[in-house]
């Protein structure tokens, strides 16, 4: 599997789990655990192969070019170091001295929102609610100037309107800073509101990718399609479409296409051969044999070509 | 009194715990004079974000914890008041609760079977082909298959646990499920089977449920009314398309402008609102209360909220 990440752009990566998302992340991360390997492709970071680097390069990307948020801000915390402490240390490793690197911590305190930078300085992470701890970490992420955020599900465990204010934070630091970010995540709402391109993740391969407008107006991918019309919206209230079973098992993946079994639109050459990528434009392809030249026409899910005559009417009344 | 119309009614219910030991210790309000009435077959859906009581609430209904103050009413009998022996037969006849979590709430060392056949036994029935056949049944009907009756929770995977959930609190045939968020720790493309699946048992047993989560989407699609809940109380009640069309409290409001959906056209021009209870109201003069200010639609508010929220609907 590989992909790119453009200079400035928000990517989402989405997918079930157990679909890899989080473990293509890792690896670039280099925290994968001890018994993963990077089977094939590679990824690249500013013209480097980050499969290929040493140790040493790559200690020093991980703690200064990219930052990481995690879904849950307490394993990303110490839980008995002060968190101005934890917020300086980042900054105190890249060289700087003690008194820039305090300065630094407040203003960045002050920048994601936590009041009273001040006095908070000299508190735990215990004394801090979720969602103020996870405004920390990201302080923590941004104090070594990445520029690349990657975020694993950083709203999951949160409320939805504390996960609104972290999901504005996180599209405001991006433009402010011209960060590029990598951001995980299962949930549709959530890639609609963070996403300029968005990759679907299934049984560890890229199915579908594209712009945020070509997954949610022109969705190509059948496990697309499912997982769009798998969730009910506000304005739902036909029956949902669920998906049938479970994720494979990546141990012994099936043959041919690891989401036949469970596709409604399934031909027989999904369950013998893998389909080719097939490239819709110059930023959208997909990875389906509905997509081959002699493959049948086929309808997607009604409810979901509703919710997109709906998008596209909201377009037109917008002009 | 209790009212013929509604199969639940809770009245004023408060429910509180203790924290802290000796000075430090405080009292957590974590139901706080909570008012409303369900129908016979209608869905009751309680929202809100973590803390607020939701839990608490229904697990005060079903008696898990003794309600501090305040009255629970099924089908016009009170059930919140002494524990006998008796009520407590009433009780698990007529009501029955499935968790958010699949694994937790499985004993592992039981079978399915046990699992599933245990609300049967604890009521009396004791021939062992009777429990098989409708242990039986009750899989075939959350679509499971008879193979799985000997087997044990881990062998299962997180959806299948929560069918068997469903399929224990179902066995008894209650006429109330209180399902606290049972699809919150589910994946994605298995809580929309889950979903469906509540929907089909509810269509066929005419069950009345209170549904409680905090996603906003999911509580909307399943629900006939909705009650949102901050930090113990009530603080709106209405149907569910009024309650998105035209919500009234600021809280509401807020928590409705959070929701992302999967659009990007609307999430571009998203406009969060921001909810703080000091700024939002001056209670100093005048104290709120619930008003029904339109036809099953409730607000918590003061008389000259009241006020304007009329004005605002057009009244
Ligand atoms: N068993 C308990 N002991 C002490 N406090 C509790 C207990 N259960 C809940 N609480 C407190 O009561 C409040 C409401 O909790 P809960 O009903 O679980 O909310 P919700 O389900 O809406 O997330 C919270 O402040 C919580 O900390
Ligand atoms: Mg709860």
């Amino acid at each position: 599997m590989s992909f790119e990440l453009r200079r400035g752009e928000t990517l989402a990566i989405v997918g079930e789990s157990g679909s890899g998302k989080s473990v293509s992340i890792k690896s670039i991360m280099g925290i994968l655990p001890s018994n993963a390997v990077v089977e094939s492709g590679s990824i690249e970071y500013d013209g480097m192969d980050l499969t290929k680097v040493s140790e040493e390069q790559f200690h020093k990307l991980r703690g200064h070019r990219i930052g990481l948020i995690f879904q849950d801000p307490l394993s990303a915390l110490n839980p008995i170091m002060k968190i101005g402490k934890q917020i300086t240390e980042v900054r105190r490793l890249s060289g700087y001295g003690k008194k820039e690197a305090r300065a630094r911590a407040l203003e960045l305190m002050e920048a994601v929102g936590i009041p009273d930078p001040e006095k908070r300085f000299d508190q735990y992470p215990f004394q801090f609610s979720g969602g103020m701890r996870q405004r920390i970490v990201i302080a923590i992420a941004l104090a070594g100037d990445p520029e690349i955020l990657i975020c694993d599900e950083p709203t999951t465990a949160l409320d939805v309107t504390v996960q609104a204010r972290i999901l504005e934070l996180i599209n405001r630091i991006k433009q402010e800073r011209g960060l590029s970010v990598i951001f995980i995540t299962h949930d549709l709402g959530v890639v609609a509101n963070v996403a300029d391109r968005v990759n679907m993740m299934y049984a560890g391969k890229i199915v579908e990718t594209g712009t945020s407008e070509e997954i949610f107006l022109e969705p190509a991918h059948p496990y697309t399609w499912a997982l769009l019309s798998s969730m009910p919206d506000l304005q739902t209230h036909e029956r949902l479409v669920a998906i049938p079973g479970t994720p494979p098992n990546m141990i012994d993946p099936p043959k041919g296409d690891a989401f036949a079994a469970r596709n409604r639109y399934a031909m027989k050459i999904d369950f013998e051969k893998e389909p080719p990528i097939f490239k819709l434009s110059d930023t959208h392809d997909a990875a389906t044999w509905l997509l081959h030249p002699n493959a049948p026409a086929v309808e997607i899910p009604p409810i979901l070509r509703e919710r997109i005559e709906r998008m596209k009417g909201e377009m037109g009344n917008r002009g | 009194m209790a009212d013929a119309e509604y199969i639940l009614e809770v009245k004023h219910l408060c429910q509180t715990f203790e924290s802290g030991r000796g000075r430090k210790k405080i009292t957590v309000k974590a139901v706080d004079d909570v008012s409303f009435s369900i129908r016979p077959s209608e869905t009751f859906g309680l929202v809100g974000e973590s803390g607020c009581g939701k839990t608490t609430t229904g697990r005060t209904i079903i008696r898990l914890y003794d309600p501090a103050s305040g009255q629970v009413f099924f089908n016009g009998r009170e059930i919140s008041g002494r524990m006998t022996g008796e009520l407590r037969r009433y009780l698990t006849d007529n009501i029955a609760m499935i968790f958010q979590d699949p694994i937790e709430s499985l004993n592992p060392r039981m079978t399915i079977e046990e699992i599933i056949g245990e609300g049967l036994r604890v009521r009396g029935v004791k021939d062992k082909q009777e429990i098989r056949r409708r242990v039986n049944e009750m899989l075939c009907k959350v679509g499971l298959t008879q193979e799985h009756a000997t087997r044990y929770p881990h062998e299962f995977s997180g959806g299948q646990r929560q069918r068997i959930g469903i399929a224990r609190a179902m066995i008894t045939q209650p006429k109330l499920i209180i399902a606290d968020e049972p699809v919150s720790a589910l994946d994605v493309s298995i809580q929309a089977q889950v979903i469906n699946l509540l929907n089909d048992l509810k269509e066929e047993m005419g069950l009345t449920v209170l549904f409680i989560a905090h996603n906003l989407s999911v509580v909307k699609y399943f629900s006939d009314r909705i009650g949102v809940m901050y930090f113990g109380k009530l603080v709106e009640v209405a149907r569910g398309d009024d309650l998105y069309k035209k919500p009234l409290h600021p809280y509401t409001r807020s928590l409705l402008s959070a929701i992302p959906e999967p659009n990007p056209f609307t999430e571009r021009s998203r406009r969060r609102i921001d909810y703080d209870p000091k700024t939002a109201h001056d209670y100093s003069r005048e104290s709120p209360r619930m008003v029904e200010i339109e036809q099953e639609h409730f607000v918590y508010c003061s008389p000259s909220e009241e006020a304007a929220y009329q004005k605002q609907l057009g009244l």
